[in-house]
């Protein structure tokens, strides 16, 4: 970043500036809230109170741990980010996590991220991302901290507001050559919670990996997802929230709504524009022509999503 | 040949090693050679070592990685930017393996005499 500025960077290649406006651009999250059944999303640091019905947020891919210069210090970037859902007007109900909480699913990690997170004072939900099943035990210390009724590798579904939440685990068992996974256990879970369910019971997914194929040959995309979609499909509104890719993404598929959430740790490359998806320098002068870029919201009475871009600058 | 028969024999013990997870350091004057990894990519992705070779997986990427065998007997730790992995390979045979956290990264080592 610094080296395209022409600033002094220092030994990670970042100077206090560039670190500042990387934060900027990942200390974001989005608010969701549900009205009538139809959820809607905003950037926070826009968000305006919002009338009756469920409010959440959702965080994801704080990678506390991260030292590398796209972000040496991802955890003053979640607090920033939890500055903002603090500083709303319209009290969440609670935060959602779609995962990748930590870098190496160290316990100081896990210890960090908890303590930040605590400051929202919101009940939290979480899923795990592969970067907090990486301790010796394969997810052990993921699940001692957020595996309380939960099952397997940490799925488990929960009910507000009418609303039926499912948080799903596609980050364990991966196969050479392949994407996330979600495996048999898990879709047999999904389809026996799902039996018995009105079609016109909001639905509202959340797990790591994207559900649909964003990038395959990144991975960014999940073997078997659609086996849990073909169960998700006769329900009138189904909204599937995802991390994992680092930027925002949309799409539509009957009545189903997929979107991912930004980081708050760093950005990583739209697929096709860098060689691999890593953790991605942003230059500084692009900086707020990337902030908030693009506003997503589900429209009350809309089936499909409306996507606004709104940059800052340029 | 003398030196390749006694390569062998000490693999047998190392070979068992690996099968449970460990990962030794090569008898001294066996042959070394490293794997990059680079923007999600083993290079080579294809390599062909002689047995009792140890490679040295080195991680350039700012991402986590590991290795892990696609038949399940071995699974390395997971090592962060500039770090490595060691592991010796003795029994001749094609091993595929891949990487743990990003399992669309794959590469092959064939062991043959």
């Amino acid at each position: 970043m610094a080296s395209d500025s022409g600033r002094k960077a220092d030994s990670f290649g970042v100077d206090r500036r560039g670190a500042l406006e990387c934060m900027l651009w990942a200390g974001t999250g989005v608010l969701w809230t549900i009205s009538a059944g139809v959820p809607t999303s905003s950037l926070i640091g826009s968000a305006k109170a919002q009338g009756a019905g469920l409010s959440f947020v959702q965080i994801s891919d704080s990678h506390i741990g991260f030292d590398r210069p796209a972000n040496p210090n991802p955890l003053a970037t979640l607090e920033e980010a939890i500055g903002k859902v603090q500083a709303m007007p319209a009290k969440p109900a609670f935060m959602i996590h779609t995962g990748d909480i930590t870098h190496l699913s160290k316990p100081k990690e896990f210890d960090d991220a908890a303590q930040a997170l605590g400051k929202l004072r919101l009940d939290g939900h979480y899923v795990p991302g592969e970067h907090d099943v990486i301790d010796e035990g394969t997810g052990k210390a993921y699940l001692e901290r957020y595996g309380k009724g939960a099952r397997g590798a940490g799925w488990y579904a929960f009910d507000q507001n009418g609303v039926h939440f499912i948080g799903l685990v596609n980050v364990v068992n991966l196969k050479a050559g392949g994407m996330g996974n979600l495996g048999d256990e898990q879709l047999a879970w999904l389809a026996d919670d799902l039996k018995g369910k009105s079609s016109s019971t909001p639905i509202v997914v959340f797990a790591h990996i994207p559900l649909w194929t964003v990038a395959p040959d990144w991975g960014w995309g999940t073997e078997d997802s659609a086996k849990a979609i073909a169960l998700l499909a006769r329900f009138g509104s189904v909204t599937v929230l995802n991390g994992h890719i680092h930027q925002t993404m949309q799409k539509v598929e009957g009545n189903i709504t997929f979107h991912t959430a930004r980081s708050t740790a760093f950005p990583q490359p739209a697929p096709g524009t860098a060689p691999s998806p890593g953790p991605k320098l942003v230059p500084a002068g692009e900086l707020r022509g990337l902030l908030g870029v693009t506003n997503v919201t589900y429209r009350t009475g809309m089936a499909r999503l409306a996507i606004t871009d709104t940059a800052l600058a340029g | 040949m003398t030196r390749l028969k006694w390569c062998r024999l000490r693999g047998t013990g190392i070979v068992m090693l690996a099968m449970a997870g460990l990962f030794v350091s090569a008898a001294a004057q066996a042959e070394e050679v490293t794997v990059t990894i680079d923007n999600f990519t083993y290079k080579p992705e294809v390599l062909t070592i002689k047995p009792g070779t140890t490679v040295t997986f080195v991680n350039h990427d700012d991402i986590p990685h590991s290795i892990v065998d696609n038949g399940g007997k071995f699974r390395s730790k997971v090592f962060d930017t500039d770090e490595s992995v060691r592991m010796t390979f003795d029994a001749a045979g094609n091993l595929t393996y891949f990487c743990g956290l990003h399992p669309h990264m794959t590469g092959r080592i064939v062991v043959a005499p």
